[in-house]
Parts: structure tokens; sequence; C-alpha cells
């Protein structure tokens, strides 16, 4: 009848090592990168961004043109301010929109989603129709009119962008919590007398947030994307605080006109988050997928 | 005789079956229909059938998880429906589980000891060095070492895991475990493992067990009495030798018939019995066996049969008695 | 008695991690089969038994290579045919039974399609001849009113009934080997009993040779010939099942059979301490000799070999020498 007590299992050191090993460089130095950037923006943007540069011309090209200088290596917009010193400036609107974006977007969401999920009833489907009507208004043209209602800044865009943005969590959220609430340990606390608080606070919340994450890497770059296009309509983050829609909006009338880096350079870091976000968002979805992540 | 800690009378659920039928009738699945039995403290019954025959359900009514449509479960002579407040919580203390599937029965995100620990930290006001404390003490008469409670789920095997969710039963003052096909899932050598540390924990801390299986072998192993259901009714009960020295209804023995030889040379069973279990949606008429009964006679295909004694304790429902 | 299956040192492994780990699933592996015969495959989880029938069949998954070893069957290597060379030979010399028949079956198309295919590819019939081919298999399973059936989708059916098509499908081919891995586990007591009932029938039959792939020695009881017994991918013991029963050798054979409760019998059941080995981290020297509670310090150093006795029997244990076991 003997039975080994304490039978031990595996090291978990080695299967630590390998995730540090296969994180993608990419993504994370460029997003790491930008980061950088935006928490030091004071110490590192050669000039103010929201003045004319001293001694430099309006419509400047960058250093490595004719009529460019390395005061301003990226050259300077209509007013005369340093491009570069806007774009450092800029990060820090898009991450900070983009991330705190996806944050109140996704807690909004995932309440909902669970408690839609879990709860069911005449609730789940209050919420799930509130979420089609939602779902049926074109993101953007409500985020314009919320903005309109209640005036920018940079807050009330997050608040705005949040509000827009969370049925799309709130769906799937709510699909992985109809199939946990039929899972044997769910089961098990509710019979042992847990109360519905203790439930999800304590089982489904902590194993939804796999996909809540998954789906926040994947919408910070919809967000930041929208962010800019608020910005660009004219209803984003108002001047002069910088932002690379903002910026991308300002240069639309030099377009036919030439200066070009007035426009390639905000897009070009536009699209670099959002391509950073979305790749990372990729693997850290095959990497928290327990059927994938050692292939 | 100490009076039973769980029985049940005339316990019946039926379930409404999506009807496609136009208008009016509605079919009705019936999974338990009148059943009766009682569980003492400190014993082992024993329940055992094939799909459709009702026993999840039946483990299902006791666990709170449905209710009934008719009959009574008294637990220490207290009808369960009528519980609430702090009576509810005193049943859920007294009364656990342990599911079939150790992959899925344990909170995968959760550590080791704040999964035995929750039962703790619901029912009572403990603080957090005496839960610690119980924790260790439960995970070590179950075999484990204390240490494991820092760990998560995924990192042990089958067997642990069921020693862990075995473990979480017993923490509060636990009286009766449901076990559903609790090894059915474990390797052979496993299996034996915690039958054994099953029976070892009922030696010492006199908890009864309800023991619901498909494995005769098994189930007449570790019970002291075991029922036999059949489309939602019981149609034998008998104290566990008893039942295999002379099992006397006719589905009983076509189980026993069924059962694996343990030796090449064991004497061929007689033919096993044809057909299959018919769909609950349409019940036989009479006897639910008849169909398939061996030793059918006509009476059985008009009345239903009563339970009447048989010897070793039990009953038996069976015209030919 | 013509041998149908020659099995010698088979070695399978699967690599993962990019090569970095590499899991010996069949380690040395030998047994064959004649004609009529019904072997036994028996072994816990992680033993090997199911990567060993797919290294036969060639249907390996990705990350598995069967780096040695031969397998011949009916005189011709296997392990050399190229996929195609082996699809002519799946479903139509060799046939598979897997667990869990709603996976083997397809649930869009009707039991006849099903059966049906097989005599389609291999046996090129057609028509009128392939109808009342696929009634012949599907009265031979015992599934009653066949020319209505045939028309059912799988969802139709039962848990046994669909095992039994599964069986059907396996047979179509006329295959003088069939491969079953635990084809009854999903099944209820009584049904189970029934298909094995007819899978004894059948290959009284038909002649046709059986691998039965199991956990459970009850069914190795009652249907099996010979007994394979595996362990950490490796056979640990075979014999003629009589002997194994009565007489067995090796040590984990000895606990299995003390760890099975015994129909109406309350004697304490032999647990094996600890539990399967993980393939990736194996113990040196006897893969079982840390639960084994006859171990020899030997046993943790060194691997023994085959020791073989008379009639194919052979036990792979140094506490066994000239077939016989010490203790």
């Amino acid at each position: 009848m003997a039975t080994i007590a304490g039978d031990r299992p595996r090291a978990r050191g080695a299967r630590r090592l390998s995730a540090v090993r296969q994180a993608p460089l990419v993504p994370v130095l460029i997003l790491g990168a930008l980061a950088f950037v935006a928490l030091f923006a004071d110490l590192i943007a050669p000039h103010d961004p929201t003045l004319p540069v001293q001694g430099a011309t309006m419509f400047a090209p960058p250093f490595w043109m004719d009529g460019g200088s390395a005061l301003t290596p990226l050259g300077t917009d209509f007013q005369g301010r340093d491009v570069l010193s806007r774009l450092i400036y800029g990060a820090r609107v898009s991450l900070i929109v983009g991330l705190m974006g996806t944050l109140v977007a996704g807690g909004i969401g995932t309440a909902m989603g669970i408690v839609a999920g879990y709860v069911g009833g005449w609730v789940d489907q209050i919420i799930m129709r509130v979420t089609d009507a939602w779902l049926a208004l074109p993101a953007l043209v409500f985020a314009i009119f919320l903005a309109a209602m209640i005036g920018p800044s940079m807050w009330n865009i997050i608040v705005i962008l949040g509000a827009v943005y969370w049925t799309r969590y709130a769906r799937v959220i709510r699909g992985e919590v109809l199939t946990l609430r039929e899972r044997e340990f769910v089961k098990l606390a509710e019979i042992a007398g847990a109360s519905t608080p203790r439930v999800i606070k304590k089982h489904i919340l902590p194993n939804v947030m796999n996909t809540a994450t998954v789906l926040a890497s994947l919408t910070v770059g919809v967000v930041i994307i929208a962010e800019a296009s608020l910005s660009f309509l004219g209803v984003g983050v108002p001047p002069p605080q910088p932002a690379w829609g903002l910026m991308l909006s300002e240069a639309r009338p030099t377009l036919m006109a030439g200066q070009w880096w007035l426009t390639v350079f905000p897009g070009a870091c536009i699209l670099l988050i959002v391509l950073a976000t979305q790749l990372f968002g990729d693997w850290l979805r095959v990497r928290l997928d327990p059927q994938t992540r050692n292939l | 005789m100490a009076s039973p800690i769980l029985e049940v009378h005339g316990l019946t659920k039926h379930f409404p079956a999506g009807s496609r039928l136009l208008g009016g009738r509605s079919a009705v699945v019936k999974a338990v229909d009148g059943v009766d039995f009682a569980i003492q403290q400190g014993e082992t019954l024993g329940l055992i059938g094939e799909s459709g025959c009702g026993k999840t359900t039946t483990s299902k009514l006791i666990l709170l998880q449905e209710t009934p449509t008719a009959g009574m479960i008294a637990f220490d002579g207290r009808d369960i429906a009528t519980l609430a407040g702090a009576e509810l919580m005193a049943y859920r203390r007294a009364v656990q589980v342990v599911f079939q599937d150790p992959f899925s029965s344990l909170s995968p995100r959760m550590r080791v000891g704040d999964i035995v620990a929750e039962p703790l930290e619901i029912h009572t006001r403990l603080d957090a060095p005496s839960i610690r404390a119980r924790v260790a003490e439960v995970l070590q008469l179950v075999g484990l070492q204390p240490d494991v409670a820092a760990l998560f789920p995924h990192e042990f095997s089958g067997g642990q895991r069921q020693r862990i969710a075995i473990a979480r039963a017993l923490v509060t003052d636990t009286r009766l475990i449901v076990l559903d096909e609790p090894v059915s899932a474990l390797d052979v050598s496993v299996r034996a493992q915690i039958i054994n540390q099953l029976e070892h924990l009922q030696r010492t801390l006199g908890v009864s067990y309800l023991f619901i299986g498909h494995d005769l072998a098994t189930v007449a192993h570790i019970s002291h009495r075991i029922a036999v259901m059949y489309l939602g009714k019981l149609v034998e009960t008998a104290e566990s030798e008893a039942l295999c020295a002379r099992p006397m209804h006719p589905y009983t023995r076509a189980l026993f018939a069924a059962a694996l030889p343990s030796h090449p040379d064991d004497p061929p069973a007689q033919r096993t019995i044809a057909g299959e279990v018919p769909s609950a949606l349409a019940l036989p008429s009479g006897c639910r066996f008849h169909p398939r009964c061996p030793l059918a006679m006509p009476v059985c295909s008009e009345a239903d049969p009563a339970l009447r004694l048989r010897d070793g304790g039990g009953e038996v429902a069976c015209h030919l008695y | 008695m013509s041998r149908i299956l020659d099995v010698v040192d088979l070695q399978t492994h699967f690599f993962s991690f990019g090569g970095e780990r590499v899991v010996k699933a069949v380690d040395h592996v030998s047994f064959r089969l004649d004609e009529g015969e019904t072997l036994g495959l028996v072994g816990e989880s992680g033993s090997g038994k199911t990567t060993t029938c797919l290294s036969i069949v060639g249907l390996l998954p990705r990350g598995a290579r069967i780096v040695g070893g031969s397998v011949r069957f009916e005189g011709e290597e296997l392990t050399r045919k190229s996929q195609r060379e082996l699809r002519r030979i799946r479903g139509r010399r060799i046939a598979v039974i897997l667990q869990d028949p709603m996976a083997s079956l397809n649930p869009l198309f009707t039991i006849f399609r099903q059966v049906a295919e097989p005599a389609f590819f291999h046996q090129q019939l057609r028509g009128r001849t392939l109808r009342a081919r696929v009634q012949h298999l599907l009265r031979a399973v015992r599934i009653p009113s066949p020319e209505w059936r045939m028309r059912d989708y799988p969802h139709q059916m039962s848990g046994g009934m669909r095992q039994r098509i599964v069986g059907a499908i396996a047979l179509a081919g006329g295959p003088r080997l069939v491969i079953a891995d635990e084809p009854t586990t999903n099944l209820d007591v009584t049904i189970q009993a029934q298909y094995l009932d007819l899978l004894k029938d059948i290959q009284r039959e038909t002649g046709v040779a059986l691998i039965f792939v199991t956990h459970n020695l009850g069914i190795v009881a009652k249907m099996c010939d010979r007994v394979a017994v595996m362990y950490a991918g490796t056979v640990v013991e075979q014999a003629p099942v009589r002997e194994l029963f009565n007489t067995p050798r090796h040590p984990y054979t000895r606990a299995l059979l003390g760890a099975v409760p015994r129909l109406g019998s309350k004697e304490p059941l032999y647990a094996i301490a600890g539990q399967p080995p993980n393939l990736a981290s194996l113990p040196t020297g006897c893969a079982f000799h840390p639960r084994c509670p006859e171990a020899l310090p030997r046993c943790a150093s060194e691997a023994p070999s085959d020791v073989h006795a008379g009639h194919g029997s052979a036990a792979r244990c140094w506490l066994v020498s000239d077939g016989v076991a010490h203790s």
C-alpha cells in the first residue's frame, strides 16, 4: 500500500529561459525605443516642439539635402518648428493615448463580457444588444461626434476611444466566459459555495486574461490609428501639442509643393508603431497558446 | 444503527426535451425516476450503471446543481431543498465532490495551495497561517509533500491532480464526498494508488463516499454497498459481497457477464445481452429492461416491478422474485 | 501458420525544439505476429504503444521519425517504403481502428460512403457489387437493417454502433492485419462486451491477425493469444497469454496484475509507487527501477537486455535469467 509522498514535478527554470530566448526582437526593440523616446522627450528633443527654431528657416529640408542644416536634422515645418522634436514629443501622445485608450476599452469591454457571459439571462441580453447597437455605429464618426460634444483634450480623447472600442472585447470575452462557465473547476467552486464575485475574481478573470491581453496588443494599433485620424481631422489632441496625425494634417497643403519630409516622417512613425504592436501581439498570441507554444 | 447521513426518497428529475412536436405534447427525459437510498457515516455506496442510467444526474441533485422535480434528499435528517443561508453553507461545507477528469477540474491559473484552501476561505474565518497549516496537513494526508502548494496544476500528473482534488474535498470537515468516476481517467497503476488512498482516508477520517463508476470490479472493491441503476431507476441494491456472490436482477447479471475476466482461463461468460440502452425519450412500458431481458415474462411489459427485499440487506426490482 | 508481422528492434524518436530535445518513444521494440493471432500490446500512458502502431503503418506525426529497426509485413520491409506505397497498403492490407469513433468518422458523409471507400479505392468495386459488399460488411458487424442504416449519418447512431461501423470500414479492404488502438475505452461495459465478442467472431471467420492495444488486462485475458507489455518505450515482457498471467517474469507485469481489482474480492490492491516516467527525462539504467520493489543496485546503472525463454517469451530484467524469475 506504500505510495511515494511528494513525487516532484520537473524544474521550471529551463522553460523560463527558453521563453526569454524566444522573445521577438524587432517589435520589442521598436517599442522599447519609442517608449524611451517618449519618456525622455525633454532630454532628447533638440528644440521646443511648439516654437519656431531660432536661426532656422521655414520649410527647411532634412540635413542631407540642399538648404538643410544639422540644427534641424529632419527639417522644419511651415512655422519653422523642428520636425524631429515634434516627432519625439508626438511619440508621447501616440503611446499614451494608444495604451491608455486600449486599457480603458479593454477594461470596460472585459468587465461587460464577463458579466454578460457569467450572469447570463436578461443581463446578458441587455449588454449584447447594447454592444450590437454600438457596433452598428461607424467607430470614427462616433468618435468625432463625441469629441465635438465634450471637447478635445488628451484625456477626453482617451476616454472617447475607450468608449468607442470596448465592444470588440465584450463579444470575444463573453464567448470565452460562456465556455469557461461550464468547465469543471468553475463548477467545483460553485459547489463549494463560492459566491459569484468570488468565482469571477478567482476563476473566470485569470483565465480570460490571456485572450484579453492578446486582444489588447492587437487593438493598440487600431487605437493609435484612430487617434491619428482624429488628430488629422482636427478633433484630436489640440495644438500646439504635437501629435503625428496632426502633423500629417498640417502638412496636407504641402504635399504637392514638394516638402515631402513633413508627411513621410510622421507617416513612417505611425507605420512603425502599429507594425511593432501588431507583431508583438501576434507573437504573444502564439506564445500564450499552449498548443502552438513549443513548435 | 445510527441514522444515515444522507437519505434519498423518491428522487425524481425530469428534463424537458427540446420538443419537435408542434403544439401540445412536449417530450420529457426522465433522467431519475423515483430513487431511494441511504448512506451511513463512514460507508461507501457504489452507484453503477451505463450511460443514460441517471447516476450523473443523481450526483448533480445531491450537489444542488439541479433541483428535483419530485422527492427529497435529506442530510442529517433535514431536507436540503429547504436549506438557506448559514445552513446551506454548512451543507456545502460538509458535502464535496471529486470529478472524473483531473485535467480540467483544477483551476489552471491558481496555485495548488490556493485551490485546496478555497473551501476554507469560503466557509471559515481562519487567518492565513492557519489556512496554510491546514492545507499542508491535508496535502500530507493524501500523500503529497506540503511544499507542492506553491506549484500550478499543470506541473502534476493525472494521479497527483486527483490527489489534490481529494485534498481539496477534505480540507473542511467534510462528511460526504461524491466521487464521480474518480479513477476512470487514470492509468492502471495509479488507479490502485488512489483507491487505496481513498480507503485509507475513510478508515482514518470516517468520511462517507458516494462512488459513481462504470467498472464493476473497481466499484465492488471499494464499496460497502452497491446500487445498480438502469434508465433512471434502481434495479438492485445489496451489500457488495452479497451482490457479487448472487446478482439477482437480469441487468446486474448482464453487467457481471460483461465484466472482463481476470485470467485467460476464467470460464467464459454467457453471451452478453443484446441491444443497447433505449433512448430515455421513449421508455419501454412496464419494466424498463424487459426488451433486452433474456428472462422476460408477459407481465414484464405491463407492470413496473416494485423493489423487494433480497439477501444481503438489499432490494431488487424484478418480477422474477 | 504464416508470419504476418515481424517487428525487430524498432526505434522511433520525437524531435522538438528544433532538434534539441529527443524523446525515445519507441526504444528497441521487437515482437512478431502470425496469421490469425491476437497480440495484446499493453501499457500505460507514455509507454509507447500507440507510437509503435503508428510507426508500423507510417502515420507518425510531424517531428517523429523511425530511426532504426525493421518492420516486415508479409515479407515486405515497411520502413523503407514511400508514403505512396504505404497508402496502397493502409486500408487494404493493414487496417487501423482508433479509440474515438466520432474522430474516425466524417460527420458529413453517409455510412455507405465511408464503408464503401476502401473497397472503392483498393478493389475498384462499383455500383451493385459495391452496395452488396457494404451491406455484407455491415451485417458482419451486426448492424441491424443495413440497407436502411447505410443511408444514415454518424451522428444518428449510438457510440457502440459507430465503433462497429469503424470496424466495418477497417474490414472493407480485406486486410490481413488489423491494429485496434483502445477501441472500447469510450464504450459502455455491455456494449464493450458485445464488441469484443464481435471482434473474436470476425477473427475466427476471416483469419485476420489482430494487434490490440490496451491498458486493460481484462481485455487481454479475454481476447489475446500473446501479450507484449510496454513500459517507457520498451517491451519489458512478452509471452503467450496464459504464461503471462500464471508466471509473470517482469516486476512491472507482476505489479500491473496486482493492481487490478478482482471482481468480488476485497483484497488490498498492490499500488506501484510513483507514476509512469516522463519520456523526455528517463531514469538511468532500467527505466522501471525507481518504482521497482525488487530493484537491484545494478538496475540503476545498466539497462537490461532481453532474456529469451521458450515459444517467443522474453523479459527485460536483471532478475530474470534462463527464463526463470529470481526473487
